[in-house]
């Protein structure tokens, strides 16, 4: 090792999370065991307790909305659901929507506000671009080791590792789409004299809308993108299929979950970006 | 007093800014202080104030810091020194919530790009100054629509303003501005951004408006002609520094220096020089004392071809010609009475020279300047042609 002797970077880091894990163990607690429980309850109580026919109808009649009383997404909507129940995988796909709502919703509630800090002030968007940048190329994988040892296994670690994941293009486009805001309309906003946080729900966030729903869009995309991930640590769901199949060489069944989990995507895409839409935009 | 008054009014952009001034106080130009210590100044010890209801334009060319001034005063840049006092309360001292105050209540701003909000139609734009102070929403929409039917929008409310063309946003700018009622506004190249016939129109309109508003205004502009028009008085500023104050005919008729001189070369003089300032004092005569050999007598002293005719009080009453007086004095006529001639080409004190070309052409006597039906000059053609030159003109009229 000559000089230097290996630095114990690893050994850290495993005291590091047992410090965490011990010193908030009340919360991991409640958090999986309560919130753990909500989520069970929402997938197998609520939404899979909805009769077929009519999730698939309910969809479809906000398909037909959000995009604007077009039948192209209503008739994917109708024919990929109803391909899914077909394939017998519809209490999977009822699991991965939870999971990826709930994933979605958290990175959603904690990234606009880390989004609205970063553009407020210049010291925080310093700290915070490498922790994103971090964040984002780290390997997934190695997040399922923490949210193991925090949350045990099933549902809420598979939630942990996908918010970790999916969080950062929130912050990002929150950031970047106030920032973007044109330094007139700032002036002009001063200049009746708003407060901050006037300026920020009259002017800045209204203005920064568009961009901020594409960094959400993107991040409902790779809190998905997870799914199949986050089933390794026992999330159940479609991607628990895919990784049956893996395990068992079954190419036809893996394909299938496969393509549900595609359908899932393109369905979620579609929705949040036809809702993109701002007022006073040019048709 | 003053409404604003701005007082040694200097913005150095950059660090050390404080050392910056010491060397502007020792006199050095922009460009060495920039070399010396990197600072950009910004504005350079400016000072002026600007009285209740008056248009007060301050104008140069880009980079001389016409618009870093104006958002000075109302501290949209923090100023490096100096005050500016709004209705005598000093805004460089205020603390954050007493300048929030002052810009709610007392001064409202105008853009060159006309900042509107996307997101909010019309009618929620102009509110925008007043929902900002939480005024009700009945009355700040009630409030909003008065404003915007005073630009004359009231039937775009509910449109957004990307549905409007350049000259209708600015005029919700406008009326935006107009709906918290401040006392100041500022206007930072308002109509710079429009085109030459709109931005013609809202001039117009902005000194109609002003007629009926009695706003004290600061407007910036880089357009001298615009300066001129809608002026009470102008500043002329370069690099950073104010070079004149002065009303619109004092900066054309006694330029400060080579730099205002040189600037103020091409201006189309006809639309700012009035008759006053090319008219002559008129040789006249008395309807009721004067016979027709006075005229003669007169008109045969001063070289000229037709003379004016008044009563006792100036009052005009019309003009003889050299040919009737010599055949009336022949038939020893008492009175010019039968021989005046009534059809007289009038204009007044403040018609521009440019009003004045199209009726000296065909006019067969000098014009008359009457005020109140009193003869006050007269203009020759002459002196028409001599002001446009840029010939000196004083304010008595004799041409050099």
């Amino acid at each position: 090792m000559g000089i230097f002797p290996e630095i114990p970077v690893a050994e850290w880091i495993t005291a590091a999370t047992e410090g965490i894990q011990e010193g908030l163990k009340p919360i991991f607690t409640f958090i999986r065991e309560d919130f753990g429980d909500f989520i069970e309850v929402f997938a197998e109580d609520w939404l899979m307790n909805v009769p077929i026919w009519l999730f698939i109808v309910v969809i479809a009649v906000l398909a037909f909305f959000a995009s604007g009383k077009k039948f192209g997404l209503v008739a994917f909507t109708v024919i990929g659901l109803w391909f899914v129940a077909n394939q017998g995988l519809w209490e999977e796909l009822m699991n991965t929507f939870t999971l990826v709502i709930f994933a979605s919703l958290i990175s959603v509630i904690i990234g606009v506000p880390f989004g609205i800090w970063m553009a407020k002030s210049k010291p925080v968007e310093n700290i915070l671009t490498p922790v994103l940048d971090f964040m984002q190329t780290m390997p997934a994988f190695v997040y399922l080791i923490p949210a193991v040892a925090f949350f045990g296994i099933g549902m809420v670690p598979g939630v942990f590792a996908s918010v970790i994941f999916a969080t950062p293009p929130t912050v990002r486009f929150t950031n970047l789409g106030i920032r973007q805001v044109s330094g007139e309309l700032i002036e002009a906003s001063d200049a009746f004299g708003t407060t901050g946080t006037q300026k920020l729900f009259k002017v800045q966030l209204p203005m920064a809308k568009k961009t901020i729903m594409a960094g959400i869009n993107q991040t409902v995309m790779l809190a998905l993108s997870m799914v199949v991930i986050a089933s390794m640590i026992g999330a159940k769901g479609l991607g628990q299929t895919v990784i049956t199949a893996l395990q068992r060489a079954q190419v036809g069944p893996g394909f299938v979950a496969g393509f549900g989990i595609v359908i899932l995507a393109i369905i979620i895409d579609r929705f949040t970006q036809n809702l993109n839409t701002q007022r006073g935009d040019n048709p | 007093m003053p409404v604003i008054d701005v007082k040694d009014l200097s913005k150095i952009f950059g660090k050390n800014a404080k050392k910056a001034t010491k060397y502007l106080d020792e006199g050095m130009s922009k460009e060495e202080i920039l070399k010396k210590t990197g600072n950009t100044v910004g504005v350079n010890r400016a000072t002026f104030s600007v009285e209740a209801g008056e248009i007060f334009v301050i104008m140069g060319l880009s980079g001389s810091g016409k618009s870093t001034l104006v958002r000075l005063v109302n501290r949209l840049i923090e100023p490096t020194e100096g005050s500016v006092t709004i209705d005598g309360e000093d805004l460089s001292q205020m603390d954050k919530k007493a300048l929030r105050e002052v810009r709610r209540r007392k001064l409202s701003m105008v853009f060159q790009r006309f900042a509107l909000f996307p997101h909010r139609t019309i009618v929620e734009n102009a509110e925008f100054g007043l929902e900002v102070q939480n005024i009700d929403k009945d009355e700040r929409r009630k409030k909003a629509s008065e404003s915007l039917e005073m630009v004359g929008l009231g039937d775009y409310m509910n449109q957004f303003p990307g549905q409007l063309s350049g000259g209708m946003q600015q005029r919700v700018g406008l009326a935006r501005a107009l709906a918290n009622d401040p006392e100041v506004l500022l206007m930072d190249e308002a109509f710079s951004a429009l085109d030459p016939l709109i931005r013609k129109e809202m001039q117009d309109e902005l000194i109609a408006l002003q007629q009926k508003m009695k706003k004290t205004i600061l407007f910036i502009t880089h357009d001298l002609d615009e300066a001129l028009r809608i002026g009470d008085r102008i500043a002329l500023m370069k690099d950073g520094k104010i070079v004149q104050i002065g009303t619109p005919e004092e900066i054309l008729i006694n330029p400060a220096n080579d730099y205002v001189e040189r600037f103020v070369e091409d201006v189309d003089r006809s639309k700012v020089l009035t008759a006053e300032h090319i008219m002559k004092r008129p040789e006249t005569v008395d309807i009721e004392k004067h016979g027709p050999r006075t005229a003669l007598e007169r008109m045969r002293k001063e070289g000229l071809s037709s003379i004016y005719v008044t009563d006792a009080d100036r009052n005009l009453k019309g003009y003889v010609t050299a040919d009737d007086v010599a055949e009336a004095a022949g038939k020893e006529e008492k009175t010019l009475k039968n021989i005046l001639r009534t059809e007289v080409v009038q204009v007044s004190r403040e018609t521009t020279m440019h009003e004045i070309f199209d009726v000296i052409h065909d006019a067969k006597v000098p014009v008359a300047v009457v005020d109140n039906e009193k003869l006050e000059g007269i203009i020759v053609r002459g002196a028409v042609i001599a002001a446009l030159s840029g010939s000196e003109v004083n304010l008595n009229g004799d041409i050099s």
